[in-house]
């Protein structure tokens, strides 16, 4: 499949924000994390930046975005809606969680009810997300029980570097914050390294010749393609990758997403205040580059039925 | 509305393709285009039309493919178009609901109205069958010729799909296929018609006739004689042999 730069930046900023604002509506009403308004403010901002300026992207791939209102009507049956619908309502009651911490450093009663429906919301948006593309059955590496859960432990787990981030620069008090947030990175790339594998040894359920429905008669082949030139199809859906390397890329995904993230979020801990941060914030920045290749790849592994009917034996 | 149908329709309006005798001619192919270029999905654009990288949208496309291997081998002409299927995902992913499958002929259409173009659609589809027209910004498919198979203006043999009405091999026949009684459903059950990919699980209405087994030493009966030398004996041929033998 082609790996859309709009959708690719679109599931990595909003999966941070939304797991960062998932930690914030959590950590925050249980009295975990500092009450005050500028801790408060910084840290919401950035859930916030990440998440809007991942949605707003998303609108970048659309050909007609002016209709993008009707989008919310279809949540019965469209995941797409659905992850719409999730994300506005999530934005309002984050919204109303913010005011309490800014406005009145209050993280609990009602504003940290506010705050827990928010992190609630914010999870079913990323599952939507996740569930976009599980139920293409068509794609066999989107259509796998392993895509909801990595896209909710990437989430989460960015969303944890971020706060730790945020925490190091503003708070200094983060060792279980750190750990914690190791804990995801090492959950979210084990869940990719078996959805991998997975991906690897799998097999299309479909062949040219149960797309042709020829196959009684022998091999199928492609012997002319309808069209000389490349189609919506092909451009959209006949996207590959090299095997070498997409084994590169993974490989790179994993040293910039967990193996660099790791020892600098340990270093955050032990450093004093500015290298810490540094550090912290380097973390960040470096884990949400790996889940960036991640997704890229994501896009660029998967293979359509369609290209079945274009001379590819790997549906 | 993207939430299908409850019950599948009783009416199951489609196509059935004969590969046996689709010669890859491509007529229906320009007939679809042509039609639906000025009629319901209108305009079908094409970027660059007579530049270096002709592209655009086309509802109808032939592949052509080989089946078997070696002397074996058997070159299939293979149209394909929107089979209108009865579990069509392409339609319950739409966010916007500008995809939709009437309840009444089961015909799986596109409200341009309300389609934002994202695409998504188009994943769903395991056939290929629906392409985004990047001149108008939505998602074209096509769409049974609504707009001749009800069109009252056009003569009764005229209300088929515009590539049916086109094939001159006959390779495509339109109908109700959710009625067991009709000209297409007996030439289903006649010729063995079939699904593709009904491991994906969408069902769909149109069904593919597969080549008729080919003629071999036992089947083909016997071959025609070696004509004998023309020798017109009379007639204008017999005065013009004559008239070129003797000078
Ligand atoms: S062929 Fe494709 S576009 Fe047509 S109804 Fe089936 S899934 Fe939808
Ligand atoms: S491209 Fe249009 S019809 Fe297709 S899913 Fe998107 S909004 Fe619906």
């Amino acid at each position: 499949m082609h790996p859309a730069y709009s959708v690719i930046f679109f599931t990595t900023a909003s999966g941070a924000g939304f797991g960062l604002l998932t930690l914030l509506g959590i950590l925050g009403p249980l009295q975990q994390l500092p009450n005050d308004r500028w801790f408060g403010l910084v840290a919401l901002f950035v859930a916030f930046a990440l998440a809007v300026s991942g949605l707003l992207s998303s609108t970048l791939h659309l050909r007609s975005p002016s209709r993008a209102r009707y989008a919310f009507s279809q949540w019965r049956s469209s995941w797409l809606s659905r992850e719409g619908v999730a994300a506005v309502a999530t934005m309002i009651v984050a919204g109303v969680f913010a005011i309490g911490w800014v406005f009145f450093e209050a993280t609990a009663g009602w504003w940290g009810a506010a705050g827990l429906l928010a992190a609630l919301g914010a999870v079913v948006t990323v599952a939507s997300t996740g569930m976009i593309y599980a139920v293409l059955k068509p794609i066999r590496q989107w259509h796998d029980p392993l895509v909801v859960p990595a896209y909710l432990l990437f989430a989460l787990a960015t969303g944890a570097v971020w706060l730790d981030a945020v925490v190091t620069v503003l708070a200094r008090n983060n060792q279980a914050l750190s750990l914690g947030a190791i804990v995801l990175l090492v959950l979210a790339w084990g869940v990719k390294a078996a959805y991998w594998k997975r991906i690897d040894t799998g097999q299309s359920i479909s062949t040219p010749e149960s797309a042709t429905g020829l196959g009684a008669l022998g091999p199928v082949s492609l012997l002319m393609a309808p069209h000389t030139e490349e189609n919506y199809l092909q451009r959209e859906m006949g996207y590959r990758v090299a095997r070498k390397h997409a084994v590169k890329l993974r490989g790179l995904a994993v040293i910039g997403g967990l193996a660099l993230p790791v020892p600098l979020l340990v270093a955050g801990w032990l450093l004093p205040a500015v290298p810490g941060s540094v550090c912290a914030v380097l973390a960040a920045l470096l884990a949400t580059l790996g889940v960036l290749v991640e997704r890229w790849l994501f896009f660029a592994e998967a293979r359509h039925t369609v290209t079945l009917y274009y001379g590819h034996r790997d549906g | 509305m993207t939430s299908l149908p409850k019950q599948p329709s009783a009416r199951k309006l489609g196509l059935v393709i004969d590969l046996d005798t689709c010669v890859g001619c491509h007529a229906c192919v320009v007939n679809c285009k042509e039609w639906n270029t000025g009629g319901y999905p209108a305009p079908l654009t094409d970027q660059n039309p007579y530049g270096k990288d002709v592209s655009g949208a086309w509802l109808n496309r032939v592949h052509t493919f080989e089946a078997g291997e070696g002397a074996d081998g058997r070159t299939v002409h293979f149209p394909k178009s929107c089979l209108h299927c009865e579990e069509p995902l392409c339609v319950s992913v739409c966010p916007t609901g500008a995809s939709y499958k009437r309840n009444d002929d089961g015909i799986v259409l596109v409200d341009e109205d309300r389609c934002m173009g994202c695409g998504l659609c188009a994943w769903a589809c395991p056939y290929g069958a629906r392409e985004m027209d990047m001149g108008v910004g939505v998602m074209k498919k096509c769409t049974l010729c609504i707009d001749r198979i009800y069109n009252e203006n056009l003569d009764e043999a005229d209300r088929v799909p515009a590539c049916v009405s086109t094939c001159p091999a006959s390779a495509r026949h339109f109908g109700d296929l959710g009625d067991p009684g009709s000209a297409v459903s007996q030439l289903v059950a006649e010729r063995g018609g079939y699904d593709l990919m009904p491991e994906q699980g969408y069902k769909p209405t149109n069904k593919y006739l597969p080549p008729r087994p080919r003629r071999d030493a036992t089947t083909a009966g016997s071959r025609p004689e070696r004509l004998d030398e023309a020798r017109p004996e009379g007639g204008f041929l017999g005065w013009v042999d004559r008239l070129l033998s003797a000078v």
